[in-house]
């Protein structure tokens, strides 16, 4: 392996970035935030003039936003702008809500996400919630419960593992599999949560202010993961910490009041926003 | 007047020292040692009257006890002409007629329970729950009344014939159907306990968190998925405990039971024969009880229906925990 070429070695490194053939991401990690996975990414959420009501409510007015896949889209904005709704909408969580009523199109790689059948849907578009909420039972059985509400019964011990291991968990649980998910910290639940995500392979992973109950450091960790995980997955996250949009992100969406104000890649929004609102929100002027 | 002292004086004003008795007057002005003192004093009446209760029960059944001995529970004479008690009889008719309606009543009453909670709409679920919660009020006289003129007619005509020629060759459908019996008396405690399970259970199952529900909608479970598989699990301590509920109203049930159950101290292995229950012999005879034995015996069947209730519910007690440890700990 020694006398391998130059060229050679491009090649290999260049199939690395491949979304399906990556499944870890060590790589791509040396590069620059947006280079790599920019360069392979392609549409896969069309959102055209989405309108969600509660009620006679209506809290989205008109949103239009493309997602990439393999890349990280953030959406910020002040509390109750509809960010969270907007995400809930992508795979139908809106729908548990009653009286939620929603206009518009969303397409998922071309097929409109309404005409879908909802359980199909949500096991390609995965989602983990702002508090970390994991089942009563084993760390074993939160991520195994996936696979197995999908029928799936070999080598269940494996994929439980390789997803772990995919949401950085592994290391620190693999001798307590069978302890209840309640005896881990609110970071590992989190990521425990991820993990149970993952398990069942979906394409799209939605996170909904996923670090607002945790702390600083557990908060890096669980970025650093949303890295690691481009290459395999197409992440779209709601955040109310700027800086986190920032960092983790490779495009973010600013909303305000149900509207879409400004969409960008990450760094241009935060140095030279376009909009007087965004360059005032990011300041911190209100918000 | 050491209680109030300067609080300008000193850099600890409100920690002056104002010694024990001192301390304990601030607190008593405070409201903490009142308060204390007073939960503590109703919390104990709670184990006094329980205490009582068994101590009572033990002196007056003295005579009883030292005649019979363990022999009370294990013979089947009941004659009061020549002063041969045994307690078997009962016993078995109180455990039987409670089990039962247990095995018939659980899994109507939770099933219930979840079409109130997870899919009927919430107004229609709150009016049945209502509905519900009035039907667990209705005195006990007024089931045995719909016992005596619904169940036990249903029973003699159409449900024991139709058990004893279908299924005639258990021993526990052998014989003719008289209406009265102990199947009779399953059936109305069944309709008494019901209510109960419903009502809490339905109040259990809407506490579970929604986090849970969309965690697991979110990984495409579908709505049964979500319900049977997080939400029951989650809720089932909270289900158990509305199934103790229902097991101490059966087992300690006497009035509908007296009326319906046939009244008859023999034990028969078939349900359709009549039998006799701890609470309803004690209600039927207690006024009749002229001799000191008679009397203490029923005293000391009063003391065993407490033992039951007290056995069963701590077996149920040690059967939550214990599969609340393999199933991986509750939720905090």
């Amino acid at each position: 392996m020694a006398s391998v070429s130059p060229v050679r070695n491009a090649e290999t490194e260049n199939m690395n970035r491949q979304p399906d053939n990556a499944r870890d991401a060590a790589p791509s990690l040396a590069k620059p935030p947006e280079a790599p996975a920019v360069a392979s990414s392609s549409l896969r959420f069309k959102v055209s003039k989405l309108k969600v009501f509660y009620g006679s409510k209506e809290v989205l007015h008109g949103i239009d936003l493309e997602i990439s896949s393999n890349v990280v889209t953030a959406l910020i904005g002040p509390s109750g702008c509809g960010k969270s709704t907007f995400l809930r909408s992508l795979n139908r969580m809106n729908e548990t809500v009653r009286h939620a009523r929603l206009e518009g199109q969303i397409l998922l790689d071309g097929d409109n996400v309404l005409n879908m059948d909802v359980v199909r849907l949500r096991r390609r578009v995965g989602m983990v919630f702002q508090r970390p909420n994991p089942f009563p039972k084993s760390i074993f059985d939160n991520v195994a419960y996936g696979l197995r509400i999908n029928g799936c019964k070999e080598k269940m011990s494996d994929a439980v593992e390789h997803s772990l291991r995919r949401a950085a968990l592994w290391e620190e649980v693999k001798d307590q599999l069978h302890k209840s998910a309640y005896a881990l910290s609110g970071g590992q639940q989190q990521r425990l949560c991820i993990a149970r995500a993952l398990a069942v392979d979906p394409e799209v992973l939605l996170l909904d202010e996923p670090c607002s109950a945790l702390d600083p450091v557990t908060t890096a960790k669980i970025e650093e993961l949303l890295f690691q995980l481009k290459p395999t997955c197409t992440i779209v996250i709601v955040t109310h910490n700027m800086q986190q949009a920032a960092r983790a992100s490779d495009f973010t969406a600013f909303l305000l009041e149900g509207n879409l104000i400004e969409f960008q890649k990450t760094p241009k929004l935060f140095t030279t926003p376009s909009d007087p609102r965004t360059e005032a929100y990011i300041t911190g002027r209100f918000g | 007047m050491g209680v109030s002292s300067n609080p300008a004086v000193g850099h600890e004003p409100y920690l002056a020292p104002r010694g024990k008795v001192g301390d304990f007057l601030a607190r008593l002005r405070g409201g903490d040692e009142i308060a204390h003192l007073l939960t503590l004093i109703f919390a104990a009446g709670v184990i006094l009257i329980t205490s009582l209760l068994v101590y009572e029960l033990w002196i007056n059944s003295a005579l009883s006890r030292h005649t019979f001995g363990w022999k009370f529970f294990v013979t089947s004479v009941w004659d009061p002409v020549f002063n041969h008690f045994g307690a078997l009889p009962f016993l078995y008719g109180t455990v039987i007629t409670t089990v039962v309606a247990l095995i018939i009543a659980v899994p109507l009453g939770v099933g219930a329970a979840i079409f109130l909670a997870e899919l009927a709409p919430p107004r229609a679920s709150d009016m049945l729950a209502f509905v519900i919660d009035l039907l667990a009020a209705v005195p006990s006289v007024i089931y045995g009344v719909l016992g005596i003129f619904v169940v036990v007619p249903f029973v003699r005509t159409a449900l024991g014939p139709f058990l004893e020629s279908t299924f005639g060759f258990l021993p526990l459908f052998k014989g003719p159907s008289y209406g009265l019996g102990v199947l009779t008396a399953s059936l109305v405690l069944t309709i008494m306990i019901i209510p109960f399970i419903i009502s809490v259970s339905r109040e259990v199952l809407m506490a579970v968190p929604v986090d849970q529900r969309e965690a697991a909608l979110a990984l495409g479970a579908t709505r049964w998925e979500s319900t049977i598989r997080v939400v029951v699990p989650f809720a089932s301590t909270g289900i158990a405990g509305s199934i103790f509920l229902a097991m101490a109203r059966a087992l300690g049930e006497t009035m509908a039971v007296t009326m319906v159950i046939g009244n008859d101290p023999r034990i028969s292995a078939s349900l359709l024969a009549p039998g006799y229950s701890i609470a309803a012999v004690i209600a039927n005879e207690f006024t009749e009880a002229t001799g000191a034995l008679y009397l203490q015996a029923l005293i000391e069947l009063g003391l065993v229906l407490f033992l039951v209730t007290f056995i069963l519910n701590g077996l149920a007690r040690l059967l939550i925990v214990a599969t609340e440890q393999r199933g991986g700990g509750t939720p905090a």
